[in-house]
Parts: structure tokens; sequence; C-alpha cells
């Protein structure tokens, strides 16, 4: 398939192994200790799991799962609010499908939907817009989620919602932010993370600067990256190129998609309809400041959470999960004392393990089982 | 009078199904009529069959049943009555039984065009005509608006399994191979095309075939097939999954042997679906000795039904009860079972 086979060349993906594993001896030998290198997103995380990336990796590698999954973050007390919307009799609930399985404290949007709330599954915001259109006797709410990525197409929904003059049309605003949080993880104490694959998507929206931040202030090295298994093996490569060398920058693996400056009228809509909240909870990561976006007074008319004053509840995670740990590297994810028994994809406990894109449930569906328990007894955690 | 046809534009209605007049006339002028079967006809309320036709033919019967309730009811290559019959005919075929009897159940939604109960009809008629099979016993119900979705079907079939034949799905040996008939997914991708969703230039259309007459001429070559299913809900995937558990043993599968079209491989670049979790309507994968590969392979793509053969893997004793698959990289990871339904990913 045009576009796709070329990022997927078994015979490049073995060079690039090569010149990974060559480089990778030589700072092992520097250092002594394998290096921590995080994939921000989800997407990469999916790719890594698909492909069996790791494998083909030294020791001297570890990649980290990063918090790059809307889905898993969500906090349990937002979805409670989905399901409380959702449960209006006047309200046809849209949203993206793998949001439909996220556990709140109660219920998931599925387990609503099968008890009877009028749940939908859409692909685009403006889906829902024609459903609105369809249906003016309905409150047709779209639930919009994502990081900067997903952000363009809301807002361009809401400013077409405000042009027709649509009053049966709202968002509920889950967007989160990929800076602050970028931020947040290089702040915390127990932060080991050696480099960063950024986000391509996000960064084809909010271009290269905004990531500059974490080379002149934390001189960590950064690759903007794209989601094919070559994209990640290059882009490995080019963070152990800058280690090697001892220098770090923002370099942009994924040019044929990121322009330097991003995208002006994606960012455009953006600010014109989006402005930072205080802070935003993170299922796994807890509040973190900037981290998420509302909508701004001028288009109240299309913000559910002002159109129903929400509950707003805040639900902390199980004490025993310890996603926190390991999205920070602190821990893997098959050391966390729940894994795989108490917590796993069928009844998540923890973030990590809700969507296919969160590390632990890519390590329990992706991953040798029989190898992992191995790993688990070496590192006396009890199974 | 009971035998009048029906006037154009016409729907069903809760009269159809109140053991009156209407519903004398929908029997006998659609399904008897459609169906044309001399069983059928006798308007007995079962069918009857002589064992000495069965004897005959084999030393088992095998026994199904099965329920349609696929919407939309028509899509790019099929329709709810050619999968109502072709699903059952299958689930029999993939025991080793040769499929001779199905019955016929239908739920109606009252409002349903009379139209669209013929063409469905008729689908089944062909269908069964192609499956060399007979529609014999059924049943009507129609039920208030809203009660169902338009127009579900349960079939149930009768076939003989020829002594000798002896397929499980817990049969797989290690050193065994697994071969598959075709192209991967297109029934799935066929319907996530056709609900309109996603206004797709290309059209996929459904893989829906009976596959009784491939399965026998296997059979013929190899009667030692260990392992042999339908891949339908679930997907290949499910089907390995179960022969793994069943077997004890595991599954190796290389991801660059499947074969899989182009455009089913791109609605789910784009959906974030995985082709092996993909449902598939005329689709077998079979486990069977190594040293039978050759000639079932030559045979099947020769065969109608399996023109794009394949072998894609092999069985090894651990670890077992799992799915391997062999990426293009050289890495492997697990196939495990389907948890929930397969949603779209978001980015």
């Amino acid at each position: 398939m045009k576009y796709v086979d070329e990022f997927r060349d078994p015979e490049r993906a073995a060079a690039l192994q090569q010149r990974i594993k060559h480089l990778a001896a030589q700072i092992f030998a520097r250092r002594g200790r394998p290096l921590q290198l995080m994939e921000f997103c989800g997407g990469h995380t999916h790719t890594i799991f698909r492909y069996g990336i790791e494998q083909l990796l030294p020791d001297s590698i570890e990649l980290v799962h990063g918090p790059g999954c809307p889905v898993c973050v969500l906090p349990r007390g937002r979805v409670d609010d989905c399901v409380a919307l959702a449960q209006r009799p006047e309200v046809i609930f849209t949203t993206f499908g793998d949001a439909m399985r996220v556990p709140g404290s109660r219920q998931s949007l599925l387990e609503a939907k099968a008890a009877g709330a009028d749940v939908r599954m859409v692909y685009s915001p403006l889906d829902a817009l024609a459903l609105a259109r369809k249906h003016p006797s309905r409150e047709v709410i779209f639930f919009a989620l994502g990081f900067e990525t997903t952000m363009p197409s809301t807002a361009l929904t809401v400013l077409r919602a405000a042009g027709e003059n649509i009053g049966n049309f709202s968002l509920f605003c889950n967007h989160i932010t990929t800076v602050p949080t970028i931020k947040a993880i290089l702040d915390s104490a127990d932060m080991k993370i050696d480099g960063f694959l950024a986000p391509g998507h996000v960064s084809m929206v909010v271009g290269e600067t905004p990531f500059h931040f974490v080379c002149d202030h934390y001189h960590k090295p950064l690759v903007i990256t794209g989601f094919e298994p070559l994209d990640i093996l290059q882009s490995l490569w080019m963070l152990l190129r800058q280690i090697h060398g001892g220098y770090c920058s923002v370099e942009n693996q994924y040019s044929r998609v990121v322009a330097s400056g991003g995208n002006d009228a994606g960012l455009n809509a953006i600010h014109q309809v989006f402005e930072l909240r205080e802070y935003f909870e993170w299922r796994g990561l807890g509040s973190i400041d900037h981290s998420g976006v509302r909508i701004r007074e001028q288009y109240a008319a299309f913000d559910a959470e002002r159109k129903f004053s929400l509950v707003n509840l805040q639900i902390a995670d199980p004490k025993s999960c310890q996603c926190g740990e390991v999205l920070k590297g602190v821990i893997r994810p098959w050391q966390c004392k729940v894994f795989g028994e108490q917590c796993n994809p069928q009844k998540p406990l923890g973030a990590l393990m809700v969507s296919s894109e969160g590390a632990c449930a890519a390590y329990y569906n992706f991953g040798d089982q029989q190898a992992l328990i191995r790993l688990r007894e070496e590192n006396g955690v009890s199974v | 009078m009971s035998n009048a046809p029906f006037t154009p534009g016409q729907t069903i209605t809760m009269a159809h199904g109140s053991g009156g007049k209407a519903m004398h006339q929908l029997i006998e002028s659609l399904f008897v009529a459609t169906f044309d079967d001399p069983q059928l006809s006798q308007l007995e309320d079962q069918a009857r069959f002589y064992f000495a036709e069965m004897t005959g033919a084999g030393d088992r019967l095998a026994f199904t049943t099965d329920s349609y309730v696929v919407d939309p009811l028509f899509f790019p290559g099929g329709d709810i009555g050619q999968l109502a019959v072709t699903g059952t005919v299958n689930d029999l075929a993939v025991g080793g039984a040769r499929p001779l009897y199905l019955s016929c159940g239908m739920i109606i939604e009252e409002g349903l065009p009379i139209e669209t109960l013929q063409a469905v009809a008729q689908s089944m008629k062909r269908s069964a005509e192609t499956a060399g099979v007979s529609i014999v016993t059924g049943d009507t119900k129609v039920v208030p608006r809203g009660a169902c979705d338009k127009l579900f079907i349960n079939t149930a079939g009768v076939g003989v399994i020829p002594a000798g034949i002896q397929i499980e799905a817990g049969g797989a040996k290690p050193g065994d191979a697994i071969l598959i008939n075709g192209y991967l997914g297109d029934h799935g991708a066929a319907i996530v095309d056709a609900r309109g969703e996603l206004a797709m230039e290309s059209q996929i259309e459904t893989d829906c075939q009976p596959l009784n007459h491939l399965i026998a001429d296997m059979l013929a070559v190899c009667p030692d097939i260990r392992c042999l299913r339908d891949a339908t809900r679930g997907g290949l995937a499910t089907v390995l999954n179960e022969f793994a558990a069943a077997g004890n043993c595991c599954m190796q599968i290389e991801e660059q042997a499947l074969p899989i079209r182009t455009e089913v491989r791109g609605i789910c670049e784009i959906l974030g679906l995985d082709p092996l979790y993909l449902a598939n309507e005329g689709k077998l994968v079979a486990v069977v000795p190594a040293q039978a590969v050759d000639a079932l392979l030559d045979l099947m793509r020769a065969h109608p039904a399996g023109a794009h053969s394949a072998a894609i893997g092999c069985v090894a004793g651990a670890p077992a009860g799992r799915v391997l698959i062999k990426t293009a990289f050289g890495s492997q990871r697990i196939v495990d079972t389907l948890i929930g339904e397969q949603l779209p990913r978001i980015c």
C-alpha cells in the first residue's frame, strides 16, 4: 500500500537496528546504565507493540511509555459527567469509538448505552453537527477529547455551528494539552528520562517551537516522530546520536507532515474557541496546571458544562494503582503490584489498562506473558 | 384471495403474523412459492426424512443453528438472506458434514416493505441452490415496530458426516500447517463501508460464499484434516485462539503470509482496526498435516472458493494455548482474543 509499505520496509528496519545497536553500545560503555527514552504519544506506543519494536532494541535502551493516550488519562469523574449527560432524555451523546469503554466510577458509556442512553459513535465532530441539524428537537452533545491533534476539528465545528446558528449542539470539552504535561513529568522528583520521542500529530498542529524548553531548560534531546515503525526506529537513532554527541536539540523526523511553524489555520481556530483552564485532572498523574482547555465565554452557548451545570466530582484513583510511576518510567508496567491480576483490560483499575494505546494494556495484549511473569519473579514482585 | 399477488409498496402488518388469512397469504405466495421445495409445500408442522436417504451418505448427523441480525439488510456483494443460508451451511461443512436441509425462522418488524422480504427470500433460494441444500421447514413471526430491527432470520441445518472424518478444534499437533482459503476481513470491511459513515471511494464486497463444496474436495484429498472452522465474528484471531486453547498448543502465523486486500488494509489503517479480528463469511481456517499442504493448496487455488488460498503458519508445542504472529521485522507478538467489540482508535 502506497505511503505505508515504504515506512514498514524490513531491510531498512534492519539497517536502522544495526545503527542503533552500534551507538547504544558506545553510550552504555560510557554510562554503565541503560538509557530511558519516552515516547509520549499513545499512537507511538501502539506502533511499538504492534511491530514488536522493543524486541529489536538492545537491553541498554528502555522505552518508557508516556501519558499521551487521551482515553487512558480521562479521570473517572469526567466519565461520570458523560454518563450523566447521556442519560438526559433530550440528549444524543456522540463520541469517538474508543472512549465508549472507559470506565467511570459506576458505568462506562457502553454500559449507559445498554441501559437506554442514546449514545452514538461518530468519526468526526462534523458528524455530530450533522445529527444536530437532523434532530432539531434533541440536544446533540459531542464528547470532545484528545490533545492538540483533535482540537482544530472541534474548534472548526463550533465555529460552523455558530455560523449556522445551530442552537441544539454543544461540546463536553475534555481536550488536553501536551506541553504542560511533559513539563510536569520533567519536574517530578523521581523522573529518570534521558530523551523524548515527541508526538507527530500534535506537532503537525503546534509546530516545533513549543518543545524547545525541553532542550533549553531541561537539557534533554527531543525528536518529533511519525507513527510508522521506521519513523520510530529512525527517531530513536536520532536521539542516540544527540546523546552520543553530547548535545540536545529539537529535531523533526516527521518533516513529511510537520512544518516547523505548525498549522496556522488550526492554531487560529483553537485560539478563537478555546482558552487554557487553570488546571485539569489526569487519571494517573493528578492535577496538572494549564493542561486542559475550555470553551471561551463568547461560545458559551456551545459548552455543555455551562449548559447543564455538571457535578464535576473528582474521584481518586484506587490506592493500589501505580500508573503514575509507570508513566514516569520509575517502574515498568509489569512491575506494578496489580498488573494483570486485579488490573486487566476486561476490568481496568488504572489509566494505562484502559485503551489499547495504554502502556499496560499494550503489554497485556501484545506482550509475552510468560516472560513478564518470569521478570516479575526475578524482580521480587509477587505474582 | 389467498394467492393474490402483493400490491406494490405494500408493507408487513401485525395481521401477517396473526395466524389468519394475511399470514397464510404471506407464507404461501411468498415463502413457499419462492423456496419451491416439495417438503415445504406440504405445509405440515415439520419436515420428514427417510433414514435410508441419509445413511448412505455417512454415519453421523450434524445439526446446527445460527441467527442473523445484520444491519444493513443489503450490503455490497450480499444480503441477510444469503448470509442466513451460507452461514449455517458453513457451520455444518466445517465439521466435515454434507449439508442437506435447512429451516428458516423469520422475525419481521411491522412496516417492513414486502418487496424487501421478497428480495431476501429470493436471495435465500439462490444461495440454497448454490450450496445444494433445501429449505424444508419454516416459521414466521411479526413483532411491533421497535421490537426488532427490520428483519431477523434464524436458520438451523442438518447434514451428514461421512464415516472416518474426525475434525475437532483440539486436533492440532506440533508440526501441522495452518491454511486459509483467501483474503481476510472482506465481510467486516464491507459492513463498515456499507453503513455509509465513511464515504469511501472504493467499494469492498462481502466474501459471503458456501464452503461445503470446497471442503468436500479438501477432505477427498486429505481425510485427516485436524481442525476446521469458518472465521466469522472475531475473525482469524478468534479461531486460532480456539484451536490453541482446545489443542493445548501454539499457533504461529506469519504477518507477511496473510492475504489481505489493499482496500481492507486501507480501511483498517484509517480506523485503527485489526484485520485479524474482522469478520469473514466465506473463509475457512484449516489445520492440516504438513505433508498434505502442497496437494491441498493446489486444489484450493483451483477452486472458485479458494483462489487466493495461502499457508499462513504452523503449529508449535509452546507457549501452549497462545497465538503468536511474526512481524515482517522478525519480532513476535501475541494475538489475543478480542475483549469486547473492536472500536476505532481516535488518534
